[in-house]
């Protein structure tokens, strides 16, 4: 069942690159009914040219755009299914599915960097000046590349050897995600104009994952309060994985 | 020269042929030139075709005239398919590419244009009212979006002081308020909250009356698509595109400044001039770049938009940073 899921996990994850990918070279190399268009073959409009839309990939009348947000929106949809997982595991007591947290984590991660190379590579052409400047000085942008940042080491973290050598300050850190996520979210909120509603729901669904942690930890402590021990050392069936995050 | 007037003896041959006969004629030549586009523009990395058939099942093929067309600082076209395919119009939605998608059901014929307030000569004008033989003109003109990206986008319309002149405001009118249509049925964007509709925006009387300022009808010499604000939309280059309010029901000629929908929406964002400035950064993003759409590096964004000859004498003494 966890092998299923993990092929699901990879497929699913792989989808939107591997979308960004066929835009790309359809757009480039494609040639669309109309004869030649480079960027956007499938943007002649109306009536039946709309269902193409839907289907044909494409990156658009403005492609470094539709990579950015592609890349941006998956990173915040991986990092909300990688905090799932826990609370997944809590309520249906299914311990296995740990297992999938490593690989959604690091494809998050993945995503992420994809999300700032291309904001710093194509969106800003390399140009130092002008993305310290956008670092600095818009609070949106700030929070998504601290949010980077914070990643970056538990993507470095992420395998056996150094879970075993951090213990328990892995999971510490590793709480990190926590920052991140939330930092992502408002990095989201706070670059749309007006239509707030999936950046809302971005963070409704952070916050469950977040209060069912709160909940979680409070159940613990009542069960075990007169021990000493540390909650998230104790894990059913030996995993050697901490709990949290 | 920057406004590009069509002579009146260049009257497009689609306004006097026969649809037909033009349709078959053209048929050949479309067929003829959709070859020679081939050759003449090879697929290169960021960029495309002026030429197209601009929208399936439609036989219309966009005039060879504006093949080579450029604006007065000799930037090219963008092609037809960035114009129509990426734009904001969130009564169809809120992406950029939701109003190509989603304004197929829209109805734009017949269209009346409610005029009132201070004005003479009020009431109800059919849009073929403010046609007449020889005012229709196609502009290249540049169009620089709040969010930082822009377009070369030859329009077609009339000037705006056509109108004014007709319609005689009395001396208190001080300003024009424009309102797009409210049809939820066809506009899905506005079952939603999103912005408060309907669609409402404003020009002080001068700007009204400024020769930039352009009624817009179409664009790339054909009529606008429902996405591009059919049949009846405003133009004022100088100024950031939200300013350009589309599919025109009403012009309320009042004393008043109007309350624009964005400055409704954000006063601290969004201002009700709205002349593009590189030096007055929007509150989250710089408005000092932008990205012209085709193009890979930024450009540096123009003041007024690159309009400052023919628009800075309105806006003598007025502090630029406050009057966003």
């Amino acid at each position: 069942m966890v092998f299923r899921l993990k092929v699901v996990l990879w497929l699913g994850a792989l989808a939107p690159a591997v979308w960004l990918g066929t835009a790309f070279y359809l757009d480039m190399f494609g040639t669309s009914a109309v004869g030649v268009s480079a960027f956007g073959p499938g943007l002649d409009v109306t009536g039946a040219a709309g269902a193409k839309l839907l289907t044909t990939p494409t990156l658009g009348a403005n492609p470094i755009e539709k990579l950015t947000h592609v890349t941006g929106m998956t990173t915040l949809v991986l990092l909300l299914i990688t905090l799932s997982v826990t609370p997944i595991r809590r309520l249906t007591g299914w311990n296995r599915v740990i297992k999938l947290r490593r690989p959604l984590g690091l494809f998050a991660f993945f995503y992420a960097f994809s999300h700032f190379s291309i904001w710093a590579g194509l969106d800003q052409t390399l140009v130092w000046s002008w993305m310290l400047e956008d670092i600095v000085e818009r609070p949106y942008i700030t929070l998504g590349f601290v949010g980077l940042v914070i990643l970056i080491p538990l993507a470095i973290t992420s395998t056996t050897g150094w879970i075993r050598r951090l213990g328990k300050r892995w999971t510490l850190l590793h709480r990190g995600i926590y920052v991140a996520a939330t930092l992502g979210v408002i990095h989201f909120y706070w670059l749309v104009k007006a239509d707030v509603r999936l950046p809302i729901l971005f963070a409704v669904i952070l916050g469950l994952l977040m209060s069912a942690r709160v909940v979680f930890s409070l159940q613990k402590r009542r069960k075990i309060s007169p021990s000493k021990i540390s909650p998230s050392k104790i894990s059913p069936k030996g995993d050697a994985r901490p709990l949290n995050p | 020269m920057i406004i590009r007037t069509r002579k009146p003896s260049d009257v497009p041959s689609s306004e006097i042929t026969p649809e037909d006969v033009y349709m078959n004629r053209r048929r050949f030549i479309r067929d003829a030139s959709a070859g020679a586009a081939a050759l003449a523009f090879a697929p290169s990395v960021l960029g495309a075709s002026v030429l197209g058939t601009p929208e399936r099942g439609s036989r219309q093929q966009i005039p060879a005239r504006f093949q080579n067309m450029k604006t007065e600082l000799d930037e090219d076209l963008n092609p037809y398919s960035d114009v129509t395919g990426y734009n904001n119009f969130y009564e169809f939605g809120t992406g950029k590419e939701d109003p190509a998608r989603n304004a197929g059901d829209f109805k734009p014929k017949p269209w009346t244009v409610r005029v009132g307030g201070l004005v003479d000569k009020p009431g109800e004008y059919q849009l073929e009212d403010f046609i007449g033989p020889s005012n229709v003109e196609d502009r290249v003109y540049r169009m620089r979006c709040v969010e930082a990206w822009s377009v070369v986008v030859p329009w077609r319309g009339f000037p705006l002081s056509d109108v004014i002149n007709r319609v005689e405001p009395t001396g208190d009118a001080k300003f024009v308020e424009f309102k797009t249509i409210v049809r939820p049925e066809e506009m899905p964007g506005q079952n939603t909250g999103v912005l408060d509709w309907p669609y409402t925006e404003g020009l002080r009387m001068d700007e009204a009356m400024n020769p930039l300022t352009l009624m817009t009808t179409g664009l790339y010499g054909m009529d606008l698509p429902n996405q591009n604000g059919a049949p009846l939309r405003l133009i004022t280059p100088w100024k950031y595109g939200f300013k350009g309010v589309k599919s025109i029901v009403s012009m309320n000629f009042v004393e008043d400044m109007p309350l624009n929908t964005w400055w409704v929406q954000n006063r601290r964002e969004y201002g009700f001039y709205a002349n593009v400035n590189p030096e007055v950064d929007h509150p989250r993003w710089t408005q000092a770049r932008e990205r012209r759409l085709g193009e890979l590096r930024r450009r540096e964004t123009l003041m007024f938009n690159g309009y400052t000859e023919q628009v800075q004498s309105m806006y003598e003494g007025m502090d630029l940073t406050r009057w966003i």
